[in-house]
């Protein structure tokens, strides 16, 4: 078993599962709970100021969009910042901080944008003998209405100046957690590490209207008849997520910046990705609150046997896809393949024909007893029949080798080389 | 309860009353709204898809399988009786694992083929439970024509006649429409009078009077129904049994299967209806089939399945095979009956070994018994009762001569099946209304 011993910006922990800010982290229960199952962290759900508590809304706070066989793919929420007293947090926090030693407990914290309100609810976090903090400039629904949330996170300006107040009245190691719903992730990030942030955490939840209810016209989820847009989460945002990851990770401005990889991870597949492309742990929710506390099992053993497969440790997989990202101009247009079917495991559905014959390039043939194969002379390696296909590794996408003849092209595949010195870029033209 | 499995001879009530509910209950309830959903999932929406050249009506299953995942299982019905109009009876006796099941690409990728025929019978259901009858009539043509026999190729022919504005007048020679919807197929595969309903159904369209009681031949002539209507349909199905010219076959307890089954149909408590201990049914269909599975869901302590050919060569599928087995039926192959031997009445069957050879069937020599006290003939249907003059081809009728039409059983083309039968319906209306509207 690969040592699964995971340090971030100092803080330790057993693996680098941890439960990020949100309902499942709102009480002792249930984070001893999620202790119990194994999670190697959590990040207490969003504090607020002292005095009276937010009230949620007493209607449905979360919406679901559904695969196949009703598997939850994306989940909205409007459920606001922690509803409990305080103090009633911050004293379940050191008493499961105090038993619970080995596991690593972040306290996010939520509060308005003046440096009072911040100094104040910093001093009284101290007593806890949390971690870290999380600073929440990511909730897109109900506390941006007031300022808070992502309504900072949209300002860099705020998220430099908030985070410089955190480091300046507070010991404690610091998360900026930002908002996706914003125009480029670089910014908000670089501003982070400008306040003097020990790492980015990221995704929070996307701005979202899950869907409409056709009897009612109410968007959902519905409250009395109405509805308004929460924060999306779930393996359907994992794709936007991991680009921003990366996108922070290849920045020169914020590259090495640790970050905590946030946004659809259900399985230690996903986890690996996000390590890979700069993450140097991740946080779950929704893949916990779909199946609950016990899928960290199969993310610590499926983790660790990848580990031992691939004989690296667990810092070696951090940031080793980062290299591997790079803008649309550097790719290889001398990179050519073409689609291939194997006729032992296809299915004959011809979801392969039906996509490439309505919607791309006509390049596979459906002969008699629907036999599909490909046409080379079309095929345009789009893999958009590879990702209809039902069957894993059906159709692969075949490399052709140098020197060999594209038959659609008619020229040979050469050396490396891509748009930028290309003949049909207007910009080579341009600097001759 | 006086009787039991044991008691000899032919006899009612041979087992508790609560057993014949239970045993003649639907065989494979129909799907709920949540098992349809995950049922519907497994759909691919295959391109040209196998399930539909399967289908003998071309139902487009790709669609109205996404028509239910979608929510909206009346826009699959509507799709289903676009091509089938009685859908709702294919989708309880279709054999689907011969059909659509077997074609279906997951059949090949799993072994677990998308239950296309019971999620048809989801859609008809539910569809026919709101009343929804998705087509009306075109307006009135002034042509008349004739369908001789309400069974599924004469109301397929009638309804689709209906829609294109003609008149259309059914004769049908029993008590009751239906054909072998009614008076056929094992009655746990079509509980609840679903025959009857669905027929009423059909005719909701308007525009068909159906008349029963009336046999071609005895009390209308081929030759009247043309001077009188545009056009005539001829779905009388196969109405001859074949004999097994064996000694000893007219002993009393010996039987056609389809009279048995027959009757079984029409019996309302079926604890008054006599079956033997020891039942013995000769043939390899579907007909052998449900005879003998209801024989045993009867009460009979022992029944036996004999068929003179390998079992490859069954016409029944491997499905109902196992079907009958599972319930207690014993399947001998390569056997045929050489004597009935019983004092007046049958009391054993006597069987020689078979074996294929290039000039046929021949006997092995062996011979062996089995006891009987009712043996049902499951070997075959043939035409009988077709007017004189007609053109027939293998035993058949040909599907098109003057201003006469033959569909179903009774007709050359296609595997005797109720899907089948409708399709050449459909198909013949379609082509009588060509012939009546051209020019």
């Amino acid at each position: 078993m690969a040592n699964l011993s995971s340090e971030f910006i100092g803080i330790k922990s057993p693996n680098p599962f941890w439960l990020a800010s949100a309902p499942p982290t709102d009480k002792k229960y249930n984070v001893e709970r999620a202790f119990e199952a194994g999670w190697g962290g959590v990040v207490w759900k969003t504090l607020g100021s002292e005095g009276p508590p937010v009230v949620n809304v007493n209607g449905p706070r979360y919406g679901a969009i559904w695969g196949a066989d009703r598997r939850l793919l994306g989940l909205n929420n409007i459920e606001l910042i922690t509803d409990r007293p305080l103090e009633v947090n911050l004293r379940e926090i050191k008493e499961v901080k105090r038993k619970w030693k080995d596991r690593a407990l972040v306290i996010s914290l939520m509060v308005p944008c003046d440096e009072d309100s911040w100094k104040d609810i910093l001093a009284r976090i101290e007593d806890t003998e949390a971690d870290g903090v999380e600073l929440n400039f990511g909730c897109p629904h109900g506390m941006a209405e007031r300022g808070m949330g992502s309504a900072v996170g949209q300002v860099p300006e705020y998220i430099e100046m908030v985070t410089r107040w955190v480091k300046k009245h507070s010991r404690m190691p610091c998360i900026v957690k930002l908002t996706p719903n914003i125009t480029d992730i670089r910014r908000p990030a670089e501003a982070a590490k400008r306040g003097g942030a020990d790492a980015v955490s990221l995704i929070n939840t996307i701005n979202s209207i899950t869907s409409v209810n056709l009897d009612s016209f109410s968007p959902e989820p519905s409250i009395d008849g109405k509805g308004t847009h929460g924060g999306y989460c779930g393996p359907a945002v994992k794709p936007i997520a991991l680009n921003m990851v990366a996108e922070i990770a290849r920045n020169p401005e914020t590259h090495g910046l640790p970050i905590s990889g946030i946004g659809g991870v259900t399985t230690w597949r996903d986890a690996a990705e996000f390590m890979a492309l700069g993450a140097g742990n991740v946080q779950v929710c929704t893949a916990a609150m779909t199946y609950g506390f016990k899928i960290v099992q199969e993310m610590i053993s499926g983790l660790s046997q990848y580990l031992d497969d691939k004989q690296i440790a667990l810092s070696d997989l951090v940031g080793r896809a980062v290299p591997n990202v790079t803008d649309w101009q550097y790719l290889n247009l001398n990179y050519v393949t073409k689609a291939r079917i194997d006729q032992d495991v296809c299915i004959k559905c011809g979801r392969c024909y039906a996509a490439c014959e309505d919607t791309s390039h006509q390049a596979i043939l459906m002969k008699p007893g629907r036999v599909f194969e490909v046409n080379d002379a079309e095929c345009v390696a789009c893999n958009l029949c590879v990702n209809v296909c039902p069957v894993d590794n059906c159709i692969t996408m075949v490399e052709l080798p140098k020197g060999a003849v594209d038959p659609r092209t008619g020229v040979k595949v050469g050396d490396y080389a891509n748009w930028t010195t290309h003949p049909n870029n207007p910009s080579v033209k341009a600097a001759e | 309860m006086s009787n039991s499995p044991f008691t000899p001879g032919i006899v009612a009530g041979r087992l508790p009353d609560a057993a014949y509910a239970r045993n003649f209950a639907d065989h494979e309830p129909p799907l709920d709204a949540h098992e349809a959903r995950v049922a519907a999932d497994r759909c691919y929406f295959c391109h040209d898809a196998p399930c539909i050249t399967a289908c003998p009506t071309a139902i487009d299953i790709p669609l109205f399988i996404r028509q239910i995942a979608t929510g909206t299982p009346e826009a699959a019905a509507t799709t289903i009786w676009s091509q089938n109009i009685l859908g709702g009876m294919c989708a309880r006796v279709c054999p689907t694992e011969t059909l659509c099941e077997e074609a279906c690409v997951r059949e090949a990728a799993e072994g677990k083929p998308v239950e296309i025929g019971r999620l048809q019978r989801y859609a008809t259901d539910v569809a026919m439970a709101k009343g929804l009858h998705p087509f009306t009539r075109a307006p009135r043509t002034g042509k008349r024509v004739a369908v001789v026999g309400a069974g599924p190729a004469g109301l397929a022919c009638a309804h689709r006649l209906a829609m294109h504005g003609h008149d259309v007048v059914v004769v049908e020679r029993r008590p009751k429409a239906g054909g072998l919807n009614e008076y056929g197929i094992a009655s746990y595969k079509t509980t609840g009078g679903f025959a009857q309903k669905e027929v009423e159904w059909l005719l909701s369209i308007g525009g068909i009077e159906i008349r029963c009681g009336v046999e071609l031949g005895r009390d209308v002539t081929l030759a009247q129904l043309e001077a009188e209507y545009d056009a005539v349909f001829l779905g009388i199905g196969l109405a001859g049994v074949n004999a097994l010219r064996t000694p000893g076959e007219d002993k009393a307890g010996v039987r056609d299967a389809v009279d048995f089954i027959a009757e079984l149909r029409q019996t309302a408590d079926l604890s008054t209806l006599p079956i033997g201990r020891d039942v013995v049914v000769i043939g390899g269909g579907m007909t052998a089939v449900d005879a003998a599975v209801q024989s045993k869901l009867l009460g009979a302590e022992n029944v036996t399945i004999v068929y003179r050919r390998g079992q490859e060569k069954m016409s029944a599928s491997a499905y109902e095979q196992e079907h009958a087995t599972s319930a207690g039926v014993r399947i001998i192959c390569n056997a045929m009956p050489v004597a009935i031997h019983g004092n007046g009445a049958v009391r054993e069957v006597e069987f020689a070994y078979t074996r294929e050879t290039p000039e046929g069937l021949k006997p092995t020599g062996e011979t062996f018994r089995l006891k009987a006290d009712q043996v049902f003939k499951a070997i075959g249907q043939t035409l009988a009762g077709a007017p004189e003059g007609l053109a027939v081809e293998g035993g058949k009728l040909k599907g098109h001569q003057g201003k006469v039409w033959a569909g179903g059983d009774c007709a050359a083309g296609g595997e005797d099946l109720t899907v089948t039968a409708v399709a050449e319906g459909r198909d013949a209306a379609e082509a009588i209304h060509a012939a009546l509207t051209a020019g």
